[in-house]
């Protein structure tokens, strides 16, 4: 019973920094433009010439 | 354009010391838009940054000093193919865009803790039934403590603060009987983790806040749409004006126009501001503002108002815009005291809250009491009636309303009806009568060649790329029908004649049968000649004010779906008559004022009708606003969009209908919506009066009507893919020969007998 004492903090651990993931992309606006976001994927911009 | 755009009152510094500017792009229809437009910034000289937001149609710039001249932006823009306004967010946007930032985090926050606190206690359920030691299950209600004390203070405080508000306001709202739950079930948790008890209400109170984070989230989701593309609206609508500098001409934004200001205005250009004429004679069109079609002929010391549509001569005004007593204050007036009746109308949501939130308090309290009475011990009286309080707040009710707008709001926005006001789907849906404006509603705005089908292709296309070289009103309606963005190269305008150019060794005109040395042709009444030459080509364009393209098929399905109609114009009465006949209205009205049409309105709901105004002029905004509800279409004038509750793109009048039946789907939904959260409550209020609800059954209770009511909303989008289906006879009729649109004799912008039928 005792792991508990490690694997609850590691638990929450990586539960918050999903969190501070997502208010830091939240504030980085990357949620500004979604349908943007998904026409960029397709873009080849920002592929240098020769190298694909 | 030699003369240069000023645009210096939208420029804002940039942190790094270059300077920055939104516009609002219009013509962005797919993803390589974003390229596109992207890559034209960036071959500008000194443009540091651009970038193109795609949800909201906007392009922010960024430049350093090396671009000496911001207007080129634009004309990099208009090369490539889009039209771009400089535009600022207006205040009420950012404010939506900051709540929904803020309801976004406390979601975010609210969502980590409650899946973190469920984990949790599903170990201490299961273990419950099996072999949990004391010693664990406190360590894991400590655990649940830790996480939900703190997320709770933070995800509850949009609850919280409007709670606090209602309370030392003397009221009660939703959010009391919400705070109240939370912060009774957080407190007693913690005294009964104190206590070594079996359970806890941590998970319970988390997940609550969850879902009611969802709901709010959602609302202000779709809030923050139509605000940004409402903005982006104004913006691309905005005209510019020709301003004296130092006796230059500088081309400035008819916003940053100032009273005192001197402004030139040419033919065909509307007046951008309030003023009186210092110099020159003009004929002007005031329809947008009085709806009057016949022209004023006006002088220097005339005033003229914001909105008329200069005709035959250039003018030179002083703006006395903010006078106090222009038109426009009357009619915003007028406005304001048609607004502030229509506040009063409730909303679904705030009628179901009213009701529902001294019902929970009542039932909660009265269970206390039956409990206590009857003989348990006060801890578990509270026990019970927090998991009362708990299980009937409004989990299902908060999402019910929000979800459905959403989505509809979402089906509308396909369909190209872009809504203003919140409520406005649960307004539309109540609607029984319809009042239409006649100029620019159920006509087109703009007039339009009537015999299209009469002329050869090629030289429609040589016509009408010749006339996107002027501003003359007609040619400017002969310019809408051309395919190609690109005037021929080296197009002169010959004032009061037309216009020419050499095109493949032949000279090419376009302008009054003189000026082409053509006969001029016989015309109907309203209609109006324009005429081209191309060596031995000729044609003669009929242009006139038409209905719009679907405006009979849309009227008759009304009719069929039990609507009654009227036409209310502040147009002449023979100008109404033929409108009215073609549609088959027989309620009709020519001549009216503003004041009248909204004491027609009001008679009208004196009967207990609920009126549905269309229209776009500026004499029909104080209607809009006095109606029940109220749609206008994107031409109309700004002050009309503004109070409008939705507003429709494009040509066609199906828009209406589609508003219509969308918004009954929707609230159809709404309503059941709140009766399965109903049916909800009257399963599950009982089982938690008897006392027999642990955490488990309330989080299980809770998180299944959610997803129950969101479910439901999504079939508004569903439904709405079926009500397509039904009314495909209108649109497919309606797009079926533009050629069967009829001239109609008489509009607003009637532009001239033939002898003045010329391009100048």
């Amino acid at each position: 019973m005792n792991v508990i004492i490690y694997l609850l903090p590691l638990a929450l651990g990586l539960g918050l920094l999903g969190l501070f993931a997502f208010l830091w992309s939240l504030r980085s606006g990357q949620y500004n433009d979604m349908e943007g976001a998904a026409y960029r994927v397709l873009s080849d911009d920002d592929v240098e010439n020769g190298k694909t | 354009m030699t003369e240069t755009l000023d645009v210096s009152p939208y420029v804002k510094p940039e942190a790094d010391g270059t300077h920055g500017m939104d516009v609002a792009v219009e013509g962005i229809t797919c993803g390589a838009c974003i390229a596109r437009i992207e890559h034209a910034m960036k071959n500008l000289p000194g443009v540091t940054e651009a970038r193109v937001n795609y949800t909201n149609r906007r392009l922010h710039v960024a430049w350093s000093d090396a671009l000496d001249e911001p207007a080129r932006i634009f004309d990099a823009l208009r090369s490539s193919g889009y039209r771009g306004h400089p535009f600022v967010p207006l205040r009420a946007e950012e404010e939506e865009a900051a709540e929904t930032r803020r309801l976004t985090r406390c979601l975010a926050v609210a969502g980590f803790a409650a899946m973190n606190v469920m984990l949790l206690s599903v170990s201490v359920w299961s273990g419950n039934v099996t072999d949990i030691t004391p010693e664990t299950r406190d360590f894991f209600h400590w655990a649940s403590a830790l996480i939900a004390l703190p997320a709770a203070a933070y995800a509850g405080q949009p609850f919280f603060t409007s709670a606090w508000a209602a309370l030392r306001a003397g009221t009660l709202n939703m959010n009391v009987p919400i705070s109240l739950g939370v912060i009774l079930a957080l407190g007693m948790s913690v005294v009964e983790t104190a206590n070594h008890a079996e359970h806890a209400y941590f998970d319970s109170a988390l997940m609550l806040l969850f879902f009611l984070l969802v709901g709010r989230a959602l609302e202000h989701a779709m809030r923050r749409r139509t605000r940004a593309t409402a903005g982006n609206l104004a913006a691309l609508r905005a005209d510019t004006a020709h301003r004296f500098v130092d006796g230059e001409l500088v081309n400035v934004l008819a916003g940053s126009l100032r009273a005192g200001d001197r402004i030139l205005v040419k033919p065909g250009e509307r007046v951008p501001a309030d003023g009186e004429v210092i110099n020159g004679t003009s004929e002007i069109d005031e329809s947008l503002i009085t709806g009057e079609t016949a022209r004023r002929a006006i002088k220097a010391g005339a005033k003229v108002y914001a909105g008329s549509l200069n005709f035959t001569g250039t003018l030179t005004m002083r703006v006395t815009a903010g006078g106090g007593n222009s038109l426009l204050d009357e009619i915003e007036k007028l406005l304001d005291k048609a607004a502030s009746a229509k506040s009063r109308t409730r909303r679904l949501a705030d009628e179901a809250a009213r009701i529902y939130s001294p019902v929970v308090h009542l039932t909660a309290a009265l269970t206390f009491l039956g409990w206590w009475l009857f003989g348990a011990s006060a801890h578990d009286s509270i026990l019970i009636a927090i998991a009362v309080l708990i299980i009937t707040c409004p989990c299902a009710l908060a999402l019910a309303i929000p979800a459905v707008q959403v989505v509809a709001s979402g089906a509308l926005f396909r369909r190209g009806i872009i809504l203003n006001a919140g409520d406005a789907i649960e307004r539309l849906a109540e609607a029984d009568t319809i009042v239409f404006d006649k100029t620019g509603t159920l006509t087109l705005p703009e007039p339009r060649v009537v015999n299209d089908t009469d002329i050869d292709a090629g030289v429609m296309q040589a016509a009408s790329r010749l006339a996107q070289s002027s501003r003359h009103p007609l040619a400017m309606a002969l310019a809408k029908e051309a395919t190609s963005t690109t005037p021929f190269d080296g197009a002169v305008e010959e004032p009061g004649q037309g216009v020419h150019a050499i095109v493949d060794g032949v000279e090419m005109r376009l302008g009054s049968a003189g000026f082409c040395q053509v006969s001029s042709g016989t015309n109907g009444e309203g209609v109006s000649q324009i005429y081209f030459r191309h060596g031995d080509r000729t044609a003669a364009f009929a242009i006139a004010q038409s209905l719009r393209p679907d405006a009979i098929e849309t009227v008759q399905a009304l009719c069929d779906l039990g609507f009654d109609l009227h036409i209310l114009s502040g147009d002449r009465r023979e100008a109404v008559a033929p409108v009215a006949e073609a549609l088959g209205i027989p309620q009709w009205m020519g001549g009216v004022d503003p004041a009248e049409k909204i004491a027609f309105i009001d008679a009208l709901k004196q009967r207990g009708r609920r009126v549905l105004m269309v229209g776009d002029g500026l004499n029909d905004a104080p209607s809009l606003a006095a109606a029940h509800v109220s749609l206008s279409p994107i031409s109309a004038a700004d002050v009309t969009q503004a109070h409008a509750d939705a507003v429709f793109l494009g040509e066609r009048l199906v828009a209406v209908l589609d508003a219509i039946t969308i918004s009954r789907r929707a609230r159809h939904l709404m309503v059941q919506n709140l009766w399965l959260a109903v049916i909800y409550n009257a399963i599950a209020v009982p089982v938690a009066i008897a006392g027999l609800v642990t955490p488990l059954i309330a989080a299980a209770a809770m998180s299944g009507s959610s997803l129950l009511v969101t479910l439901n909303a999504l079939r508004a989008n569903a439904k709405d893919a079926g009500a397509a289906a039904d009314k495909n006879s209108v649109h497919s009729r309606a797009s079926g020969n533009p050629e069967s649109v009829p001239p109609l004799s008489r509009g607003r912008t009637e532009v001239g007998s033939p002898e003045e039928t010329s391009v100048t």
